[in-house]
């Protein structure tokens, strides 16, 4: 630190080399990562997601567990499938105006604001081919912060076969219990609409009384955690109606119905799905 | 021989010593943030061990060529580049743990105790004592945080690096987890009472009053 290193030629060659350096330091590290990364990335997102469906155990081989998984892509507002590029992030596009609406404050009961135009789905296939669960990505508003989350569907299309959420910020103890594989376990088995094919799942405040009539469209509330717990009502009514997947579900009823199910009405009526803005 | 007592001395001094945030109160931020589970503590931990070695170690290489008008920025970009780069091997080699922690591995730049090292130590020291100063910072950093860890999953959550110890009511077992532990403010009572127990065997460390409570003075005689 003599006073020679202090001349202004000297300050700006010295900052020069620093910076140099440190971005050949910086750029050599990411790059040489980036392919890591994105493997890691992608495991991360087929573990949840297979969590979800209730397919994971502890140490099995997800790559080749998710070989019998396909990803397609639904346009959310006709239902339909459509071809996207193999890039497509969901989240991302719901950030980008082109590729997503903004949703009027009076359906938008999840709080999203943004929704994507295009959702990604899973669908698992069994041994023999036959679809075996129907995995949809859904996101809401909690009490502190949106939580993210996949929703797995028998292929009768009502039956909830598991739930989970990857990103949250809850309270620990209180909402953060939407982590507890107990809270979790009480979803599989849960119908999503009643006789009349109406959305009736919902997450209510206490504990379902397992005699009542509707009980198994019930699911209890979070102990301590009211407004998580109202959040969490608020983003599977939304995203199982109408203004989330309620068409693309109608659309798979329509066609299990014909195929699977021929004598079962109460899926085989045409949707109308009308239910969901009321929540 | 005194070679010996000053390595024994740089690494472990702050352990107990000079504790950065037991003695200096430095560094608090993170060690609220990331202490509720263990998994992200003993990261964290590693994390700014490295970091606050090798920036001391680098900016005492180039010590004697640093303009003192951009010492401090060019610590920054030397810390800063180093940050980046365990973030990157952290996204690479622990996904989940490096998603936990998201913002706090990069705060790791604006931590006073690699900050101060660089420019209290690092600036006037060779490279190697530099280095084993950065290393026996992170122990001491890593000490606090490791049991204020251990403390707060263990009471909070009822386990030890997401592993199970006291079964919970809500598994079915005994134990009532304490919440409360995992909200940051615990960290703070933890923190206070560890500082109470290094300072009641070490009496050292208390704090002498900064200033005499003078008695009542005439406005007469303060002029």
């Amino acid at each position: 630190m003599s006073a020679k290193n202090d001349s202004v030629l000297r300050t700006f060659t010295v900052a020069f080399l620093i910076c140099l350096v440190c971005a050949v330091v910086v750029a050599t590290a990411a790059v040489m990562l980036r392919p890591v990364q994105e493997v890691n990335k992608l495991l991360d997102k087929q573990v949840n997601i297979l969590m979800a469906a209730g397919l994971y155990s502890e140490g099995m081989d997800v790559q080749k567990a998710f070989e019998s998984i396909e990803r397609r892509f639904v346009d959310l507002r006709s239902g339909e499938y459509v071809e996207m590029p193999e890039s497509y992030e969901q989240r991302r596009a719901a950030k980008d105006p082109a590729t997503s609406v903004r949703l009027d404050s009076k359906v938008d009961i999840a709080s999203i604001r943004n929704q994507a135009k295009v959702a990604e789905v899973y669908l698992a296939k069994d041994e023999s081919g036959e679809l075996s669960k129907i995995i949809l990505p859904i996101h809401g508003y909690g009490l502190w912060s949106t939580l993210y989350g996949f929703l797995a569907l028998e292929p009768d299309v009502n039956t909830i076969a598991g739930l989970g959420f990857y990103e949250h910020a809850e309270t620990p103890g209180l909402g953060g219990e939407v982590d507890n594989p107990k809270w979790k376990g009480i979803w599989p088995g849960k119908k999503l609409f009643n006789e009349q094919d109406e959305l009736a799942i919902s997450v209510i405040k206490g504990t379902v009384d397992s005699s009542a009539a509707d009980a198994q469209h019930k699911v209890d509330g979070l102990a301590g955690a009211t407004l998580t717990t109202n959040g969490l009502n608020n983003l599977v009514r939304f995203w199982m109606g109408e203004n989330g997947f309620g068409p693309y579900l109608d659309e798979l009823k329509a066609n299990t119905a014909a195929e699977q199910y021929p004598a079962d009405e109460s899926v085989a009526a045409p949707a109308d799905g009308e239910e969901v803005s009321n929540g | 021989m005194a070679e010996k007592m000053k390595t024994k001395e740089l690494l472990f001094g702050p352990i107990f010593d000079n504790n950065p945030i037991a003695l200096q109160i430095i560094g608090i931020c993170s060690a609220l943030a990331v202490t509720s589970n263990l998994n992200t503590t003993v990261t964290m931990c590693i994390a700014l061990t490295l970091v606050c070695a090798f920036s001391n170690f680098f900016v005492s290489t180039i010590r004697n060529q640093i303009p003192s008008s951009i010492r401090i920025i060019v610590q920054m970009t030397i810390i800063a580049s180093l940050v980046i780069v365990v973030d990157q091997f952290l996204r690479a080699y622990a996904y989940s743990i490096s998603k936990q922690m998201s913002v706090f591995v990069g705060l790791i730049i604006t931590n006073c105790i690699v900050m101060g090292r660089a420019e209290a130590f690092a600036m006037k020291s060779a490279p190697i004592p530099s280095f084993l100063d950065g290393v026996g910072n992170g122990l001491g950093y890593s000490f606090i945080l490791l049991v204020l860890g251990f403390a707060r999953e263990l009471i909070g959550a009822g386990s030890l690096f997401g592993v199970p110890i006291l079964a919970k009511v809500t598994d079915g077992g005994w134990y009532i987890p304490n919440g409360m532990m995992l909200l940051p403010p615990s960290a703070f009572f933890l923190i206070g009472l560890i500082i109470w127990g290094i300072r009641a065997v070490k009496k050292g460390q208390v704090e002498k009053d900064t200033f005499d409570m003078a008695p009542n003075t005439r406005t007469s005689e303060a002029f």
